[in-house]
């Protein structure tokens, strides 16, 4: 069920370049079903700016009704955001969209978790939950650059991890790709989320793989029914049929709709 | 005793609030939030002859207390409008208003005819104002005969009274309004989005895919309000008002500059619950400003007769 709460921030901090890890408290954490979820967030009351911000959920603790969310400073919302600190209020919606399918994958079998910058935050919960089942789980987590780089250590608790830079000034230089075709890594689900450039490239590359992407698309209401968010199905002659990103996704399975 | 009830053609409402067409779908979403039996009336989601995709993404972007939407009226098309959404909603108490939107007039006309018959669809709101699709839509809402035509031919067909949807992209808005009079419209809702657009600091091209977009929410206020008070003046019509509503003071407002009834959009979009908040805190606020009913602010910003009262139920 989705709710709308002020939550109260618990804890606020820079842990990257203008990247910001959020934990607030709220009982609507106890509505989220799945990893790759997220909320509709309103950063300020008034006009200014008007629309909710949809942020990924990265983790979450059900009996401590708390839930971390990991973003960019990059427009006027999220300034006003990372502005805020412990104690401050934030109105939630949530949780929203689908989630990653963590049942895909049994026990013993391998997954591969693959992220590109600020996509890298909904795989957190992912990681964990995977790990928790006793899945082998593979990061592999592309950044710009060295200074962009975060929950490296994060990841390592529950699994391998390798990075890539754009710029190699951290792990390799290149692409999350670049980093698969090396290591020649293999698999038996990968989950990915991140760059639309990446999500295709991922597509692309194992056509005859389980691979779950998670879209991004810029959002009205956020819960299904503006039609701001929609994809087109990738089966379809007569191209009327879609999928909204907000409550249909944000997770599909690679080949459903059209990136 | 109830401060709100009104009624208007077609429409008896319990009160004056309902969502407005496109910013609402067909209610499945918000009835997840609360009982749609509390809205004065629901106005769905346009609806075409054949299911419509719409516009490619991006089709939205924020603005200065608004935003930009070039959705293209994508919605299922009649067949799935008439069998699946309009008999789910028939479950709450609610009349609807089906948005009725085409491209040529023969679209329109079927639609209407079909639409009408639904035993929930209380009333049409003829959509000759979107100004995002490319046949169709605005074209119709900016050419005077070309709308009291469509008026006419809609209403010939309709078995329920039909609200024309003004657009705001007109340089007479008060010509348009009494061109659709003179068609035989019952009612006038107004206004739909105004054309804007945005570009894009790194790549300096437009932020829509569709370029031009919509602007809606509380930037349009003011404009929506100038020109219902002087279209109420020129017609003889009811108006429903819409453009930034967010609180009752806003609907107090536009009731003063002449609307019957209001419609809120964008504001879903902020707070789910807007609609019924509003509701609960109308009969508030009119105690506070010493009306025994709603209806009595209507016009007030240019009657003589300070305490006529107007379409009370």
């Amino acid at each position: 069920m989705k709710r709308k709460e002020m939550c109260e921030i618990i804890s606020q901090k820079e842990i990257a370049s203008d990247i910001y890890e959020l934990t607030l408290k709220g009982k609507w954490v106890q509505e989220i079903e799945a990893p790759g979820q997220f909320v509709h967030m309103k950063v300020n009351s008034g006009n200014d700016p008007l629309l909710r911000r949809p942020i990924s959920i990265s983790s979450f603790d059900r009996s401590r009704l708390e839930c971390t969310m990991i973003y960019r400073k990059a427009g006027r919302g999220t300034k006003i955001l990372a502005a805020k600190e412990e104690g401050m209020m934030v109105d939630i919606l949530g949780p929203l969209g689908n989630g990653f399918p963590i049942e895909e994958v049994k026990q013993g079998g391998t997954a591969l978790l693959v992220g590109g910058g600020i996509g890298v935050p909904p795989l957190y919960e992912l990681s964990k939950q995977l790990a928790a089942k006793g899945v082998k789980v593979i990061h592999v987590l592309g950044f710009q650059t060295a200074s962009a780089v975060f929950y490296e250590q994060e990841f390592l608790q529950n699994g391998e991890v390798y990075i890539a830079t754009v710029d190699g000034t951290m792990g390799k230089q290149g692409f999350v790709t670049d980093i698969i075709d090396y290591h020649q890594l293999m698999f038996d689900v990968l989950y990915a989320c991140g760059p639309s450039q990446m999500l295709k490239a991922l597509e692309q590359k194992f056509p005859d793989k389980k691979v779950y992407l998670s879209l991004e698309e810029r959002m009205g209401c956020g819960i299904g029914a503006c039609f701001a968010c929609v994809c087109k199905e990738t089966n379809d002659l007569k191209s009327t049929e879609y999928k909204k990103v907000c409550s249909d996704g944000p997770v599909f399975r690679a080949g459903e709709v059209v990136l | 005793m109830s401060k709100l009830n009104i009624e208007l053609p077609g429409l008896k409402l319990k009160n004056p609030v309902m969502p407005a067409s496109g910013c609402f779908g067909f209610g499945k979403e918000y009835s997840e939030f609360y009982d749609l039996s509390v809205l004065g009336a629901i106005m769905i989601k346009a609806t075409t002859l054949e299911p419509r995709f719409g516009n490619s993404t991006p089709r939205v972007a924020e603005t200065s207390a608004g935003m930009l939407n070039a959705i293209g009226l994508q919605n299922p098309g009649l067949e799935r409008v008439m069998s699946e959404e309009l008999p789910r909603l028939a479950q709450f108490d609610v009349p609807i208003i089906a948005n009725v939107a085409g491209s040529v007039e023969e679209d329109y006309i079927e639609v209407a005819r079909e639409i009408s018959k639904s035993p929930n669809v209380h009333a049409l709101e003829l959509n000759i104002s979107c100004p995002n699709v490319k046949k169709g839509g605005m074209a119709f809402g900016t050419n005077p005969e070309v709308a009291k035509q469509l008026t006419k031919k809609v209403k010939e067909v309709s078995g329920v009274p039909v609200y024309v949807k003004l657009s705001p992209n007109v340089t007479d808005i008060v010509e348009m309004a009494k061109a659709v009079e003179a068609g035989g419209a019952d009612g006038l809702t107004m206004i739909n989005t105004l054309v804007g657009m945005r570009l894009d600091l790194k790549t300096g091209k437009p932020i829509l895919a569709n370029r031009t977009g919509g602007l809606s929410g509380p930037a349009i206020k003011p404009v929506a309000i100038r020109m219902i008070y002087e279209v109420s003046q020129a017609v003889k019509l009811p108006i429903i008002g819409m453009g930034g509503i967010e609180s009752a003071a806003d609907v107090i407002e536009y009731f003063y500059a002449g609307a019957s009834a209001v419609a809120v959009g964008t504001a879903n979009f902020v707070d789910p619950f807007v609609c019924p908040t509003i509701i609960e805190e109308l009969p508030v606020l009119l105690e506070q400003l010493g009306f025994e009913h709603i209806s009595e602010c209507t016009g007030r910003s240019w009657k003589q007769n300070g305490s006529l009262a107007y379409y009370r139920a």
